[in-house]
């Protein structure tokens, strides 16, 4: 029988999260490579077994019980791990999401396995098969292996894959509901209804230019010239997390991974290293324009414009010759 | 805690092409920092001890003498050069053996480090323990059967958990306030505890790495970018230029 590939897609709160395509795409990415099969499964939530469905699987698990629901780490844990006990896997992928993290680690450490955690991409050469994940901020790259037994536990970083590439099959998938006992004193954690913080006041989804400062900007008073710039261009002020840390700016200013996605047609990035959990917020961009005095900052692997200086030099000039062009 | 290379650190590789040279600057990884801080303002509320804990060579040790001049009250060092490349499951057993005999309430460790980004030693050292834990916590009260926190999801939403002590906690950053190390806190630091703890003592509970970097390398670029190069005042003629003909935004 060929080696098995699991992908957990997730659901919160009954829904489908949109990410999990991704990680379906990767899957059938390494299945074709791999010649493995390829199957998918949802943790508490049948409903959003059918929209699984219908992309290229060999088959879809509803793995259920009424303890998974509202999630915790300690049911999502146990239910996963006893659906592999009778649903052995070689490899197990997920999306590298909040939720993930919660569980994924707890999880592989109950079997004695390990995760490779927020990869980019793979490899399969000769045989073997190697995880792309960035290190050191994106600084560098590794190509990691697994050197332990299967099951093998993966989890992609939120864009490596492409949701819409995810291939359709010629039939819907067969789905199987798979029931999991979770016993009583497991769950150890009572979670509270999810709420969005109402200070949420400021949209950037929509802005179609975004200034954007990080550390580089150095002291509180110094956003104003990005603020000017801002204004010249007509556009947004926004920061990466550290800046919203420190009070600079509101925590609604905030691009990344815990902030806003946004896609404007520039953003300018103004003393902004790039860090993995900022860039995943605004690598969307249709054009970017980076700031830096480090030469090496991550920031420039994916800018469309890159100004190795300080912005402090560059800022003023940029704001009037702005506003000449603005007339 | 741990010591990670400095955020604009140039990194350089080894010659086997699996780790950088050790000849870096070094600092606190952020989040940790958030981590201790917040164990202190629970301290002051509560009442009790802060105890730091890292692994790492000789080097390690400025973090723990960094966090116990900020008000920790005594510190623990797994010191060997060989923890550098422990994955995040040998870490976490390393800390679970280093910490049996002590009786704490609650573990605090940085979301994710700034060097491997694993995002699981504090998940995996609970579940080692048999505790709970929650990740990317924002705020942590006290209630009558143990904590209430805040745990950060996605997108700008959030969700309370209660959940019994003992348990493990991952700190977001900006979860508080940064203190600065004060002069006194610097002499104090000094007659401060701080237990070294030798591989030997944890090496039973360690095993093989369960994952292996088999190469490190700096990452191939797969965008196109161009260079604006010149004095400032060019430099700002040239973005203006690509804003209004080639981005049309102006």
């Amino acid at each position: 029988m060929a080696d098995t590939i699991l992908i957990v897609v997730e659901q919160r709160e009954g829904k489908l999260n949109r990410v999990s395509f991704e990680t379906i795409t990767a899957g059938q990415a390494i299945a074709a490579a791999t010649g493995w099969t390829l199957e998918a499964a949802v943790v508490g939530a049948a409903s959003v077994a059918p929209e699984i469905a219908s992309k290229k699987l060999a088959k879809v698990y509803a793995i259920e019980s009424r303890k998974l629901a509202p999630y915790t780490p300690d049911a999502f844990a146990a239910a996963l791990k006893q659906f592999l006990a009778s649903h052995p896997a070689k490899l197990v992928l997920m999306p590298h999401t909040y939720q993930v993290r919660d569980f994924v680690p707890k999880l592989a450490t109950s079997m004695g396995r390990t995760v490779i955690s927020d990869c980019i991409g793979f490899k399969h050469e000769s045989g073997k098969l190697v995880f792309t994940r960035q290190m050191f901020q994106g600084k560098l790259a590794a190509d990691v292996s697994f050197t332990s037994e299967a099951p093998w536990f993966s989890t992609f970083q939120n864009g490596a894959f492409r949701g819409d590439k995810a291939e359709d099959g010629a039939s819907a998938a067969p789905v199987e509901t798979v029931n999991v006992e979770i016993a009583d004193g497991v769950i150890r954690n009572k979670p509270q209804e999810v709420f969005k913080e109402a200070k949420q006041a400021v949209d950037l989804t929509q802005a179609e230019v975004i200034v954007a400062v990080g550390r580089g900007i150095k002291e509180q008073k110094n956003i104003e010239i990005a603020k000017q710039l801002a204004d010249a261009l007509g556009g947004d002020l926004a920061a990466s997390r550290p800046i919203c840390d420190s009070g600079w700016l509101p925590m609604d200013r905030q691009i990344g991974s815990s902030g806003q996605t946004v896609a404007p047609k520039l953003y300018l990035a103004l003393g902004i290293s790039g860090a993995i959990q900022h860039i995943v917020g605004m690598k969307g961009s249709r054009a970017i324009i980076a700031v830096n005095k480090d030469s090496e900052a991550p920031i420039f692997e994916i800018a469309d414009y890159a100004v190795v200086g300080n912005l402090f030099d560059i800022v003023p000039p940029l704001i009037e010759e702005v506003k000449k062009a603005k007339g | 805690m741990k010591q990670v290379p400095q955020k604009d650190a140039p990194l350089k590789l080894n010659e086997s092409g699996t780790w950088i040279r050790e000849d870096v600057s070094y600092e606190v990884n952020e989040p940790d920092a958030y981590a201790l801080e917040e164990a202190l303002r629970q301290r002051e509320k509560h009442k009790g001890e802060v105890v730091v804990i890292t692994s790492g060579p000789a080097r390690a040790q400025q973090v723990l003498r960094e966090a116990l001049a900020k008000g920790a009250d005594r510190a623990i060092h797994l010191e060997d050069d060989k923890f550098v490349g422990f994955d995040a499951f040998n870490t976490a057993k390393a800390f679970a053996t280093a910490i049996k005999d002590e009786q704490f309430d609650l573990i605090f460790t940085g979301l994710q480090s700034d060097d491997y980004g694993y995002a699981q030693t504090g998940v995996i050292l609970a579940e080692l323990l048999g505790w709970p834990h929650a990740t990317i916590i924002m705020q942590i009260e006290k209630n009558d059967s143990g904590i209430r926190v805040k745990r950060e999801l996605e997108a700008g939403y959030f969700q309370f958990v209660d959940m019994p002590t003992p348990a493990v906690l991952t700190i977001q950053s900006g979860i508080n306030k940064l203190r600065y190390a004060t002069l006194i806190g610097i002499k104090q630091a000094k007659n401060k505890p701080l237990r070294k703890v030798p591989l030997a003592e944890v090496q039973a509970a360690i095993g093989e790495n369960l994952q292996k970097i088999e190469k490190l390398y700096i990452p191939q670029k797969t965008k196109k970018t161009e260079r604006i190069e010149g004095a400032p005042a060019e430099i700002a003629k040239k973005l203006v230029d690509k804003m209004k003909n080639e981005l049309r935004v102006l």
